[in-house]
């Protein structure tokens, strides 16, 4: 199987921060594969998905992107090989739906036939209608919907990985429950290789092939859901599972 | 009032013309030079501070001591006013500018960011079309203003409304007085109605 994502003993440190955002994180993730990060806030999950498109650099270590390292790469060119979803969306407010997704293709000089084309073919993967949705400006379209358009915005160039950060954070539950089990499906179609920020441990093992537990700038555990729950490594990979049980056991109360 | 308008409106159109002369020129320029330092604060924090520090020190000087400061370098006329009317515009632009652009939402800018808009890319096509409003505002602020202390410039004899004016008080003639301040009122006033209406039009397209 070939490497997609290694990371080679990164650290990072914020300035008047007096410990590490992440630190001595050494990973190394599969192409095609579903990886999820889970951690609280604060305990450098952002950070570490950050550095791998360069929004921020690493103080020491390296990152290496299919066998070549990201910091002899031109820092646009790098983002422009990679999809990125994030929590706030970030859509343009002053371009319509067809006209965010075109941004990539369009800086990259596609012509104007082509980007028509696979506007088109990126709404209608993501569940919205072309003809209804391509010439709507974002400020006219619910959460979900306008998350649809993110994801379909960064996979405009059809990019072999995809950093998502949170990205159903602030939609609301039923809808991200379809979003995820849509993003499960174009994963399987795709074979893309993703990074998934989440703090929501449901979320975590419901979408990751494997999952990253941080904690304190550190990689507790990496593994499949199951060898997790079945064998937590730590204390603290112990009580989120246990904060996990505790839920479960109080929907059963009222099934 | 009347009667001095009837006899003189030759003479007060063409106040009124140097004036408004005097405001489109500097105007041109201000917006030139704000436009390559707004560019180059946004490369750099440092620089951005220390501009907006030396440029707000500068505009707390009265007008009429900084045109007397300027008149040993560049000499007594409308070329002096010009010059200190630029650089008090520089204050004004420059701060608006630079808050309007960085009032883009965080996220947005994030965004345009990690999918590798280059930092003129993301200047030109995100944070500039989205801070139009704050943009036309800072400009609005910067005529109004210029409008007004292009009058003092008159006592440098660069001419416009001014002239008018200090002749009235020279000469205790208050139709001279009324006619000068009232016409540069009207000046400010319509085109700050003006750059109203393009503001408006400007931010209405997105608003829904």
């Amino acid at each position: 199987m070939n490497t997609a994502i290694e990371f080679r003993d990164v650290t990072k440190t914020f300035k008047g921060a007096n410990y590490s955002a992440v630190d001595h994180v050494s990973l190394t993730v599969n192409e095609g594969e579903f990886v999820t990060i889970l951690g609280s806030s604060g305990c450098g999950k952002t950070t570490l998905l950050k550095m791998i498109n360069r929004l921020y650099e690493p103080d020491s270590g390296s990152i290496i992107l299919f066998g070549e390292d990201i910091a002899t790469v031109d820092v646009v060119k790098v983002r422009r090989r990679i999809g990125y979803v994030i929590q706030q969306i970030g859509l343009f407010p002053h371009y319509t739906v067809g006209e965010n997704i075109a941004t990539v293709p369009k800086l990259l000089g596609w012509d104007k036939a082509k980007i028509a084309l696979r506007v088109d073919e990126l709404l209608d993967l993501v569940g919205l209608e072309p003809k209804e949705f391509r010439d709507r400006y974002p400020a006219q379209l619910s959460g979900g919907q306008q998350q649809r358009i993110g994801l379909a915005r960064a996979l405009a160039i059809d990019p072999k990985i995809m950093l998502m950060d949170e990205p159903f954070g602030a939609i609301d539950s039923i809808t991200r429950e379809k979003l995820q089990d849509e993003l499960l499906t174009l994963h399987r179609e795709m074979g893309k290789t993703i990074l998934f920020v989440t703090h929501d441990i449901e979320e975590a093992f419901k979408l990751g092939d494997r999952v990253i537990i941080m904690n304190e700038g550190k990689i507790l555990q990496f593994d499949t859901p199951e060898a997790i729950i079945r064998q937590p490594a730590d204390p603290f990979v112990q009580s989120l599972v246990d904060s996990a049980k505790v839920k479960e056991a109080f929907w059963r109360e009222y099934l | 009032m009347i009667a001095y308008a009837s006899r003189y409106y030759d003479k007060l159109l063409s106040a009124t013309l140097e004036h408004l002369e005097i405001v489109v020129i500097t105007l041109l320029i201000s917006l030139a030079l704000a436009a390559v330092l707004t560019v180059a604060c946004s490369y750099s924090k440092t620089l951005s501070r220390f501009l907006l520090n030396l440029f707000s020190m500068i505009y707390s000087i009265p007008s009429l001591a900084l045109l007397a400061l300027l008149i040993p370098v560049t000499g007594l006329g409308r070329k002096t006013a010009i010059v200190a009317l630029v650089i008090y515009n520089q204050y004004l632009l420059l701060r608006n500018f630079l808050a309007g652009l960085d009032g883009v939402d965080r996220g947005v800018v994030e965004a345009a960011t990690g999918m590798g808009m280059t930092h003129m890319q993301l200047l030109w096509k995100v944070q500039v079309p989205l801070a139009k409003g704050a943009l036309i505002a800072g400009l609005r602020i910067a005529l109004v203003s210029t409008v007004g202390i292009a009058t003092i410039a008159a006592s440098i004899n660069a001419g416009g409304l001014g002239s008018i004016l200090f002749d009235g008080l020279r000469t205790m003639n208050v139709a001279k007085i009324l006619w000068g301040s009232l016409l540069s009122a009207v000046l400010a006033i319509l085109i700050d109605r003006l750059l109203l209406l393009v503001e408006r039009r400007g931010s209405k397209r997105h608003s829904l």
